[in-house]
C-alpha cells in the first residue's frame, strides 16, 4: 500500500484550506501554540481579555478551538457563571466613606480587612483621625468620631454590633460621623 | 398440506421479540415473515431520520404505538454543526398524525421540534402518552402548552437538554384540572420562573408521579413543601440548592428529604452549598443514580456525600472530584456501573492538577461492575490505560477526553497507542470509544484488529495517513456511527472502502482533508449513499482537489432530502450535474 506511504499530501495543515500554514506534527510545542492562534473564536477573544492579562507569560493551559473539549455549551455556561461569580468577589467589596466636613469621599475594600480592627484601623488611617476601642455598651465612647454604616434597610447603624460577615453583606456605604451628632450614636443611655 | 406456520401462530411468536435488531433480522428471512413481523412491530425506532422515508415507515407499521427518531449528528452537541442544517420533525408528525392516530409515544433526539410540530400532537394522537425530547430546539413553551393542556392521557413530559423559547411558566397552568395520569415530568432546562402555587397544584393532583425534574429557578426554601405532596417519588431533581435558609427550614427539608423512602435518583442540585449536604444524608443510603455536575463543591464535601452512598450505580460529577475523591467512590461504592467526570473549567495549573488518571485507575480496581466511563482529564499515561483495561474487561462503553490535543504519554512521552490497543485488547465486549491524546496510525490499527463489537468510534487530532481511517473501516465489523474531526487523513481511504459505508448508519469528518473531487466519486460509486458537504463556499467555486470542510455521509433509500440549507450541498449521482440542490421548501 505504498499510496498510504505518501504522507506530504496526508501532513497534518493547521491551516484554512488553501493556505500553506503548515506545521509538523513532531513540532508538537509549535503546533499547541498554531491551534492557539488559529481557532481562536470572536467571542472566545471577547471573553478572554482578563484572562490575557493572566496568561501573558504562557499559553493559555486549553486552547480555545472550537467544540473542544466537547462538553454541551450548557454545562460551559455553569462554570463560567460561576467564575465570573468568583471573578467580582476577587475584585474587592469597595464601599464609599465619607466623613463629615471632609471635602470629598474616599472608598475602602472591605474584603482586605479581616474583621472591625482592621477596618477601624485603615479608617484611622485614612481620615488621620482616632476612633477609639469599641465596646456593646458604650459604643464608641469618648471618641470625637463614631463610624457608622448604612445597610440594606436604609438604616444608619454603629460599626460593631454584628458578626463581621453579616456587616460586609448589609453594608452599603460608611460614613464617620463627627462631633455633636456622633455623641448621640457613640453612648448609650 | 400447507407446511407453512399458520400467521396467528407466527404472530405469537414473534409478539415474543422486543429488540428490534431481531426483528429486523426475522423480517429479511422471507415475504411472510417480513408481513407478520411488521404488523406486529410496535416500537419503531429510526437512527437517522433521513434514511427513510416518514410515510413509508407509517405504512410499514400499522400497529406501531412509539416511535423513536434522531436527526442531527452528534458532533452537533459541540457546536460543529452550523444551525439550520436539518433534522426537522414535522414531516414525521404530519406522517404519524395521518396514518397512526393511535401512536402513543413520540422520543426525538437532536431535532427541529416546532410548536406547530407540538400542536399537531396534542390534535391528532387521542391516546397520547409520552413525550420525550432530547437536545431538541425549535419550539416554545406554547408548544408545551398545547401537550399540557390536550393529552388528556399524558405520563410523560420530558424536556431533556432542550433549547427552548422560554416565554415563562404559565404551561404548568394548563394541565387539566382534574387529577392527571402524570408519572414523569422534567423540565430542568427551561429558564424561566414557574409559579409555585401552580407546581403545588399540579403535584397534589398527579398521585402516579414517580420522576419530577425541576429547573434551576425553583428555589430551595420552596422544596419541602413541593415534596410533602409528592412522597412517592422514585427520581427527583432539585431546583437551586443555594438560598439560604434559616435552622427551622434546614430541619424541615431533611425531614422532607427523608421521607422520600421511594427517592434512587437525585440530580439538579445547582450551586450547592456545602453547609446543605447533611441535608441529603438520609437519601443517600438508597440512591442508585446521582448527578453531581451542577454542584460546585469542593473534593470534601463530595467525600462526605459520596461515602454514605454505598447502592449507586450511576455517578456523574465534576472534576472537582480529584484523585482523592475517586478512591472514596472505589471503596464505597461496589455497584457503580456508570461514571462520568466533568470539566469544571477551572484554571489549572500544572501543580494543582488534582484530577489525574490516577482517579481513573483507583475506580477501575474497586467498582467491579464499572462498564461505562466518560472522562474529562488534562493528561493521561499508557501505564494508566494498560492498568485500568486488566482491572475492567467488562468495558462497554470507554470515553476518554485528554483535553490538550496532541498530549502524548506524560512520563514517557510516547504516543497513548499501547493504552488504547490494551483497552479494545481486553474489552472484547466494547461498544463505544472515544479516543484523545497523541495517537499515530498504529493505534487504529490496534482498534481495527480488536474492536470486533464496536459500533460507535469518536475521533479527534489525531492519526498520520490515511492508514489510520483505513484500518478502521476495514477492521471494524460492528461499526455503525463513525465521527472524525481534525485528522490528517484523506481521499484514498475513503474511496477503497465505499462499500463498508453503506454498512454504517453514518460518517461525520470534520476539518479533515477529504477533496470535493473524492465526494463526487464517493457519491456516484454508492447509489445508497447521501453525500452532504457542508461548507461556507460552493464547492463549484473550488478545484476539485480542494478540501471541503465538513461531510456528512448516510446510508439511506430515501435519496438525498429535499430541506438542505444554502451550506449544506448533495452531492449529485449525476456526474454531470456535480451538486444538487433540490427544491427550497
Amino acid at each position: 500500500m505504498d499510496e498510504f506511504v505518501n504522507l506530504k499530501a496526508t501532513e497534518l495543515r493547521l491551516g484554512l484550506p488553501g493556505t500553506d500554514n503548515v506545521c509538523e506534527q513532531r513540532e508538537r510545542a509549535s503546533c499547541n501554540t498554531n491551534i492557539n492562534k488559529r481557532a481562536l473564536e470572536a467571542d472566545a477573544e471577547n471573553e478572554s481579555e482578563s484572562s490575557r492579562m493572566k496568561t501573558e507569560t504562557s499559553q493559555p493551559r486549553k486552547a480555545q478551538i472550537v467544540g473542544w473539549p466537547p462538553v454541551r455549551s450548557y454545562r460551559k455556561n455553569i462554570i463560567q457563571t460561576k467564575k465570573n461569580e468568583s471573578e467580582r468577589e476577587s475584585q474587592g467589596i469597595y464601599v464609599k466613606v465619607s466623613m463629615d466636613g471632609a471635602p470629598y469621599l474616599r472608598k475602602i475594600d472591605l474584603s482586605c480587612c479581616k474583621g472591625y480592627s482592621d477596618l477601624v484601623k485603615a479608617l484611622e488611617t485614612m481620615f488621620k483621625i482616632s476612633v477609639g476601642e469599641y465596646s456593646e455598651r458604650d459604643g464608641y465612647k469618648g471618641s470625637e468620631f463614631v463610624p457608622t454604616y448604612e445597610d440594606k434597610d436604609g438604616d444608619w447603624m454603629l460599626i460593631g454590633d454584628v458578626p463581621w460577615e453579616m456587616f460586609v453583606c448589609s453594608c452599603k456605604r460608611l460614613r464617620i460621623m463627627k462631633g455633636s451628632e456622633a455623641k448621640g450614636l457613640g453612648s448609650v443611655v | 398440506m400447507d407446511r407453512r406456520f399458520p400467521f396467528k401462530v407466527l404472530e405469537h411468536i414473534f409478539s415474543f421479540l422486543d429488540a428490534n435488531e431481531d426483528r429486523n433480522s426475522v423480517s429479511l428471512v422471507c415475504k411472510s415473515w417480513f408481513e407478520t413481523e411488521r404488523r406486529t412491530r410496535k416500537r419503531v425506532f429510526v437512527g437517522n431520520c433521513y434514511a427513510v422515508n416518514p410515510l413509508k415507515v407509517a405504512r410499514r407499521f400499522p400497529k406501531m404505538r412509539s416511535l423513536t427518531l434522531k436527526g442531527k449528528p452528534h458532533f452537533a452537541d459541540y457546536n460543529l454543526v452550523p444551525d439550520g442544517w436539518g433534522g426537522y420533525a414535522w414531516p414525521w408528525i404530519e406522517a404519524m398524525a395521518a396514518r397512526r392516530p393511535l401512536l402513543e409515544e413520540i422520543r426525538l433526539k437532536r431535532m427541529v421540534v416546532t410548536d406547530e410540530c407540538l400542536e399537531k400532537i396534542a390534535a391528532s394522537f387521542r391516546d397520547f402518552k409520552t413525550l420525550v425530547l432530547t437536545s431538541c430546539e425549535g419550539f416554545s413553551t406554547d408548544g408545551i402548552a398545547a401537550i399540557a393542556s390536550t393529552c388528556r392521557k399524558l405520563r410523560d413530559l420530558e424536556l431533556r437538554e432542550c433549547n427552548v423559547d422560554d416565554l415563562g411558566g404559565d404551561w404548568l397552568s394548563y394541565f387539566p384540572e382534574t387529577s392527571t395520569s402524570l408519572v414523569s415530568l422534567d423540565f430542568s432546562c427551561l429558564d424561566s420562573e414557574i409559579k409555585l402555587s401552580d407546581l403545588e397544584r399540579l403535584l397534589s393532583r398527579s398521585p402516579n408521579l414517580k420522576s419530577l425534574k425541576l429547573n434551576r429557578s425553583v428555589t430551595l426554601d420552596v422544596l419541602e413543601g413541593l415534596l410533602r405532596r409528592a412522597p412517592q417519588l422514585v427520581e427527583l431533581g432539585t431546583g437551586s440548592f443555594s438560598d439560604e435558609l434559616d435552622p427551622e427550614e434546614i430541619s424541615k427539608l431533611t425531614k422532607a428529604l427523608s421521607e422520600l423512602k421511594q427517592l434512587k435518583s437525585l440530580s439538579g442540585l445547582w450551586d450547592l452549598l456545602p453547609e446543605y449536604i447533611p441535608v441529603l444524608y438520609s437519601v443517600c443510603p438508597r440512591l442508585t443514580s446521582l448527578n453531581l455536575s451542577y454542584a460546585t463543591v469542593q473534593m470534601p464535601d463530595l467525600v462526605d456525600l459520596l461515602s454514605r452512598c454505598s447502592k449507586l450505580q450511576k455517578l456523574w460529577v465534576m472534576d472537582m472530584i480529584e484523585d482523592k475523591g475517586l478512591k472514596t467512590v472505589a471503596l464505597c461504592c461496589k455497584e457503580l456501573r456508570e461514571l462520568r467526570v466533568f470539566p469544571s473549567g477551572a484554571d489549572l495549573d500544572e501543580e494543582d492538577v488534582a484530577l489525574t488518571e490516577q482517579g481513573l485507575v483507583s475506580v477501575s480496581e474497586g467498582c467491579k461492575k464499572l462498564e461505562s466511563v466518560l472522562y474529562f482529564c488534562v493528561q493521561f499515561t499508557n501505564a494508566a490505560l494498560v492498568t485500568i483495561a486488566k482491572n475492567r474487561p467488562n468495558f462497554r462503553c470507554f470515553r476518554l477526553c485528554v483535553m490538550e490535543p496532541f498530549a502524548p504519554d506524560y512520563r514517557t512521552q510516547q504516543p497513548l497507542d499501547e493504552g488504547f490497543k490494551a483497552i479494545v485488547e481486553r474489552c472484547k465486549d466494547l461498544r463505544r470509544l472515544s479516543v484523545s491524546g497523541l495517537l499515530t496510525d498504529k493505534a487504529f490499527e490496534y482498534i481495527g484488529v480488536h474492536a470486533k463489537k464496536l459500533r460507535m468510534l469518536s475521533i479527534a487530532f489525531a492519526g498520520d495517513s490515511d492508514l489510520m481511517l483505513h484500518h478502521l473501516l476495514s477492521g471494524c465489523e460492528s461499526l455503525k456511527k463513525l465521527e472524525i474531526r481534525d485528522c490528517p487523513f484523506g481521499d484514498t481511504a475513503l474511496l477503497e472502502n465505499a462499500a463498508k459505508l453503506e454498512t454504517m448508519r453514518s460518517l461525520w469528518m470534520s476539518s479533515c482533508f477529504v477533496s470535493f473531487g473524492a465526494c463526487k466519486q464517493l457519491s456516484q460509486k454508492m447509489p445508497r449513499l447521501n453525500v452532504e458537504v457542508i461548507d461556507e463556499h460552493p464547492p463549484k467555486t473550488r478545484p476539485d482537489s480542494s478540501p471541503v470542510e465538513r461531510i456528512y455521509i448516510y446510508r439511506t433509500v430515501a435519496g438525498p432530502r429535499q430541506d438542505t440549507p444554502e451550506f449544506v450541498w448533495t452531492i449529485h449521482k449525476n456526474p454531470e450535474v456535480g451538486v444538487s440542490r433540490l427544491s427550497t421548501r
